[in-house]
């Protein structure tokens, strides 16, 4: 028993020094899941791309529950990682409460938002949601033969509701007239795990007429690609590119891209430039996704409308409203 | 509100009230023989799981059904295992079972598929396919009752017409056979079972089975029926709106029927309209999603009735020596 202790003792010294001699960075995924095919997944993809290219090695864990959080974040402060990075919004107040104890750590909250002043050693990265989304809303529209598109939500959230308002302003952008429908799936961090929900939600959108509709829903959204494809409509994937879940049936996938974020942080190691970062279409932190598997469904006006809504949000010239500014909408009531 | 969407949102309340129905039943059988089953929500999303892996493996969603069932069966065989055999208690088996399926479905997902905890997307044969009623088509320009047939009636899958035809089913076991009367004597005096020379363990026993079998459906139709595949934690819940809807149908096979349908359409309405705007008053959809367990908590609190459980629930039998 002492020599299995002894043993034990000495292999975890060696990892925990190993650990603090090359400082690797940390990965914390949200309670979504590293695969989700969505949000945290593009953290993955990011986080290894890193590692293939430099030959570094990372550390990931998965949150089962809220109350995993913080103790994540100090386990890997402790243990000499730097940067540790975190997914989802709800980091935010875990990172608050952790930051000050561990000065010399750097963190990272994407999609957080922690207070640069107050935090010197954390990073906030945002993107806007809301200009990626207003682009596949405006496709959206162009797809829409009934002239009625549709929206499903994973909780609801402020982030959420600027992905809904975004893609309602594009909808609107191309055709004044369109109905946009807009649902969320609840209330709880369950709600990113309900494909049936989804499902439910997603028949009850088109039999209102909505036949195109775009999910930002994490797994909720693989219930409505689902329906979507069996009752052949045309549907939106989102964060990660998701036109190969159905080829042919997802119209396009709003790219939010949370692997660079994660690759540039990883990269930037101990170094990193910490305060508030929004990635924006100019720097390619949002977009659109074109590939094999949806070239048929995006003619080539589609592709010039949207590239040149594109150049006018970046050059100013369209301004697309942000929900999280004003808690407000003026499309679409929530 | 239009007759065309009255029946959309009563198809809707069919397809959401199945699973929760076969989850109701299943622990019906159970608590009527004085094994409480929180489990349920277990049960089901290791059936979901197996289900919906084992279609994806093999292409057949029958066989995907049988391992379902065979899971959500051997589980149930844990819980009598822990709660009857070793008369442990019934509420921390049931919650260790909800932690173990929520585990295992994940990592034996990821070591199948390296998807994730998820299963692959299912293509037809995998899945169950909705079934048209003879003369659906037919009847579908009567006025009124062509729509209902063809909408409300026909075209669901064949696991929703044996969740309905379980109801009668389990009617007739509970109150018209020797089995369901002994069944339902070993939930409220067990001791009277054994005097009268009947095995108590052994109808407890029977009653997990059929709990787990019922559980067993209800997964295949969550991930088989209304999904394409298994999603980690993909009940969301739904075993305990079951059992919710099992107090509040006051552990009685009919009303467990009508109290599944009001939670499905409470959760169909929710889905269609969100915040339902009364003339200027707006009923937000957070007061609908949380309704069932509103109007459970009424019902336990004796205000419609009381809702009596089996007497000797939750209480491992002990044979007087």
């Amino acid at each position: 028993m002492t020599l299995m202790k002894s043993f034990l003792g000495s292999a975890a010294a060696l990892a925990l020094s190993a650990g603090a001699a090359l400082a690797d960075p940390a990965l914390i995924y949200d309670l979504g899941g590293k695969f989700d095919k969505s949000f945290n997944e593009a953290a993955f993809n990011g986080a290894e791309r890193w590692a293939e290219e430099t030959g570094g090695s990372y550390r990931d864990i998965e949150l089962q529950s809220e109350a995993q959080r913080e103790q994540a974040l100090r386990r890997f402060a402790e243990n000499g990682f730097n940067p540790i990075i975190t997914t989802g919004f709800s980091m935010s107040t875990p990172i608050s409460n952790v930051a000050g104890d561990y000065p010399d750590t750097k963190f990272v909250t994407i999609d957080g938002f922690v207070d640069p002043e107050e935090f010197p050693n954390v990073k906030s990265i945002l993107f806007a949601e809301h200009q990626g989304s207003y682009l596949v809303g405006m496709m959206a529209a162009m797809a829409s033969e009934t002239g009625t598109v549709s929206f499903v939500g994973g909780m609801d959230i402020p982030l959420i509701r600027t992905f809904a308002c975004g893609y309602a302003q594009g909808a609107k952008a191309v055709n004044s007239d369109i109905e946009v429908i807009a649902n969320m799936t609840g209330t709880t961090p369950a709600a990113w795990n309900d494909p049936v929900k989804g499902s439910e939600l997603t028949q009850a959108q088109i039999s209102q007429g909505s036949d195109v509709v775009f999910a930002a829903a994490g797994g909720t959204g693989i219930g409505v690609l689902q329906t979507a494809a069996d009752e052949g409509i045309l549907s939106i994937g989102v964060d990660s590119n998701q036109n190969y879940l159905h080829p042919g049936q997802v119209l396009t996938s709003m790219l939010k891209r949370v692997d660079v974020a994660v690759y540039d942080a990883m990269t930037a190691g101990e170094d990193l430039e910490t305060g508030v970062s929004t990635l924006t279409l100019e720097d390619n932190g949002v977009g659109y996704a074109l590939d094999e598997n949806n070239e048929e469904l995006v003619s080539e006006e589609m592709k010039t409308a949207v590239d040149q809504a594109r150049e006018e949000i970046i050059a100013g010239n369209t301004e697309v409203h942000d929900y999280r500014e004003d808690d407000s909408c003026p499309v679409l009531d929530f | 509100m239009d007759f065309a969407t009255l029946l959309q949102v009563l198809d809707s309340t069919v397809r959401l009230a199945t699973p929760l129905l076969l989850a109701c039943l299943a622990g019906l059988f159970s608590e009527r023989s004085g094994v409480i089953d929180i489990g349920l929500e277990g049960k089901m999303l290791i059936a979901a799981f197996f289900s919906a892996a084992i279609a994806a493996l093999t292409g057949s969603v029958w066989l995907g059904l049988l391992s379902g069932i065979v899971s959500a069966m051997l589980l149930s065989g844990l819980h009598g295992l822990a709660s009857i055999t070793f008369r442990g208690n019934q509420l921390i088996s049931g919650v260790a079972l909800n932690f173990l399926a929520a585990g295992l479905t994940v990592l034996i997902a990821q070591d199948w598929f390296s998807q994730g905890g998820r299963t692959p997307s299912l293509l037809e044969g995998g899945r169950w396919a909705a079934l048209t009623l003879p003369l659906a088509e037919t009847l579908r320009p009567v006025p009124i009752l062509g729509p209902i047939y063809y909408e409300l009636i026909s075209g669901h899958s064949i696991l929703v017409y044996v969740a309905f035809l379980c109801v009668p089913a389990t009617w007739w076991i509970l109150f018209r056979t020797r089995f369901g009367l002994r069944l339902r004597a070993v939930g409220e005096a067990p001791e009277a079972v054994d005097t009268a020379g009947v095995s108590v363990v052994a109808l407890r026993y029977a009653a997990i089975a059929i709990c787990g079998l019922l559980c067993g459906l209800a997964g295949s139709y969550l991930a088989t029926g209304l999904q394409a595949g298994f999603v980690k934690d993909m009940t969301a819940g739904r075993g305990y709106i079951a059992l919710a809807a099992l107090i509040f149908a006051k552990w009685r096979p009919w009303y467990a029927l009508w109290a599944c349908l009001l939670f499905g359409l409470l959760q169909a309405v929710a889905l269609r309209y969100q915040n339902i705007d009364l003339g200027g008053f707006t009923i937000p959809v957070q007061f609908m999603d949380a309704l069932p367990y509103i109007l459970t908590v009424v019902i336990l609190a004796g205000f419609v009735g009381r809702a009596i459980p089996p007497r000797a629930g939750g209480q491992p039998y002990v044979k007087e020596r």
